[in-house]
């Protein structure tokens, strides 16, 4: 398989929720067809029946018992909030 | 062959050393503190490996760990030494900024699990050191703020992402410090800058509060200027962590005494798929005089095969990039980090707050994530990922069927030339030796073994067998322990 040729940047970027310039959108284009290249190798391989790998080692699932445990205080929580009025955060009006 | 002298300034001893004039009061924290405060005054203006430091913090923690050895309460031999930390790993009150302009103004509200465990071993936590932002890259060029350099030659990267943290210790300008590896991010910038780096086995040490790139890869581990001061400092930090659902419960040994109960001799594996084209010649050479060490130390020396290798560099590519687009989705401009100033409503605060606060390997990274997640193309590209990632898995436990440890070299070249690598591809490649252990999840060491005619530190790699750090370290110790190369320091 070629570099796929519906590598769709403005598709892909609305996904991503990100912003790009005329000038990032032909760049990154073009270098993600060459990455792309390179990660067609792995077609050669034979996968038929192989489980596939999300980490390393097997690790379940993992309860926590469903108690109240101090946390982060108002104050802490909100200290990196870009803006924040009466210990809430501010956002743009979401609904008209 | 020689054993190293001690190196005569305070800043360039190893913990091992400083411990024990610690322990003897021939030293105070405070002296030591301030040796390494005024060096890196001295020499912060040409390696540039911190994004911020705070001098009257260090001194207060050494401070209180003088006092603490004074009422009879030392706690062990990381009291009182400073240890760097990379810049994304969580210090409560300091910044965090991952080396980007998304958390420029961004200060930690709580601890990462292992600044907690360093604390409680009396450490002083001392600086914030610089990456590729958001640990994505190998040369630390990346970071929205600056470029470190490697003291080896400052017109050379120090390899990345942890480029500071390699950098600071080669420089002096730390004790220990604190790295991240999802793909060769600790081994890689230890071997460029002469130092000892150790990628410890997946689940290991908690990564909690610890800035989430590629979470199935990620892991923190030490830099330390000799295998021993890496046992030392894993001691402290590895353990399991409610915090993190990924930390594994197991019995912790007691790694600084295994470096002597432990003596070998060891069966040792050399993969010929790591010793192919693209490896310099001075590397290759370098690497086969450690392999001779051990041989005539009595290890057996075996081929063995890791017949998936050539797949790794786009395996990785895909996994990593598919990990990072969902972990950075919550970088929105809404609750922390960035907020555009000229949004029109809440979709564009999304849009303009990413494409102003992330710089563009990260940017890059995000849509190569997306787009192999994407619906058409998961198949084809994330999930056959994962399945030749069970294959390189598979690769690496045949062999230890055969080894204990498996050699190789870290890097295929020595450090390069700052803005050598502008082709992201090139730059990709610079991982091929280390990317393996993060996608089998296994422990991984850098050791100093040689320098290049033109004066470039040289590092190996040896690989050991999941959770079997003792071992590793043992293996690695008796090469380290043996050659000065790890206590050699750049003029500065």
């Amino acid at each position: 398989m070629s570099v796929p040729e519906d590598l769709n940047i403005d598709r892909i970027a609305n996904l991503a929720r990100l912003a790009l310039t005329p000038e990032e959108k032909t760049k990154f284009s073009a270098q993600l067809a060459d990455v792309l290249t390179n990660i067609e190798k792995l077609k050669q391989v034979d996968v038929t029946g192989v489980e596939p790998t999300a980490h390393a080692f097997p690790i379940y699932n993992v309860w926590a018992d469903d108690v109240a445990k101090p946390g982060l205080s108002v104050e802490d929580a909100l200290r990196n909030a870009p803006e924040k009025r009466d210990n809430m955060i501010v956002v743009p009006k979401v609904v008209e | 062959m020689s054993t190293a002298a001690m190196p005569s300034e305070l800043f360039n001893k190893s913990i091992a050393e400083l411990a024990a004039l610690l322990e003897s009061k021939a030293i105070t924290s405070v002296q030591l503190t301030q040796a390494v405060i005024a060096r890196t005054q001295a020499v912060e203006e040409r390696v540039k490996a911190f994004n911020s430091f705070d001098v009257a913090d260090a001194l207060a923690q050494a401070a209180a760990s003088d006092a603490r050895r004074a009422a009879g309460q030392a706690l062990g031999p990381l009291d009182g030494i400073p240890i760097g930390i990379k810049d994304v790993i969580a210090v409560t009150g300091q910044p965090l900024t991952a080396s980007s302009k998304m958390l420029a103004n961004f200060v930690s509200p709580y601890d990462a699990t292992v600044t907690q465990k360093l604390k409680k071993a009396g450490a002083v936590i001392w600086g914030r050191l610089n990456l590729d932002e958001f640990a994505m890259g190998s040369s630390t060029e990346n970071s929205a703020f600056h470029t470190t350099r490697n003291p080896y030659n400052l017109d050379c990267v120090p390899g990345g992402s942890s480029g500071g943290s390699a950098a600071a210790l080669a420089a002096g300008e730390a004790i220990a410090t604190l790295g991240s590896d999802t793909g060769g991010s600790i081994r890689q910038p230890a071997a460029l800058c002469n130092v000892v780096g150790l990628k410890p086995t997946y689940g290991l040490v908690s990564r909690f509060g610890l800035i989430a790139f590629a979470s199935s890869l990620d892991q923190i581990g030490p830099f330390t200027r000799t295998v021993e001061d890496a046992a030392i400092t894993l001691q402290a930090i590895a353990g399991y962590d409610e915090n993190d659902s990924t930390s594994v419960k197991i019995e912790i040994p007691d790694y600084r005494a295994a470096l002597k109960t432990k003596k070998g001799p060891w069966r040792i594996g050399i993969p010929k798929e790591y010793f192919g084209e693209g490896l310099d010649p001075e590397v290759a050479a370098a690497v086969e005089k450690a392999v001779s060490f051990y041989e005539k130390m009595g290890c057996e020396i075996k081929n063995v095969s890791l017949p998936h290798t050539e797949y790794g560099v786009g395996v990785y590519y895909i996994i990593a990039t598919a990990e990072c687009s969902s972990n950075l989705s919550r970088y929105d401009g809404i609750r922390y980090g960035h907020r555009s100033a000229d949004a029109k409503d809440i979709v564009d605060l999304y849009y303009k707050s990413r494409a102003e606060g992330f710089g563009p390997e990260v940017k890059r990274r995000i849509i190569l994530g997306t787009y192999v997640l994407s619906s058409g193309y998961y198949d084809a590209y994330y999930l056959r990922a994962q399945k030749v990632r069970t294959l390189i898995r598979q690769d690496f436990l045949n062999a230890y069927n055969e080894v204990d440890a498996i050699i190789t070299p870290t890097t295929p070249t020595p450090a390069f030339k700052r803005g050598a690598k502008a082709d992201p591809l090139a730059m990709y490649l610079c991982d091929v030796y280390t990317i393996g252990v993060n996608l089998a999840g296994l422990p991984g060491i850098s050791v100093p073994c040689g320098f290049s005619s033109s004066g470039l530190p040289i590092g190996m790699q040896l690989i050991g067998q999941p959770f079997k750090e003792a071992d590793l370290l043992a293996i690695a110790n008796a090469y380290d322990s043996a050659h000065d190369w790890s206590r050699r320091t750049p003029n500065l």
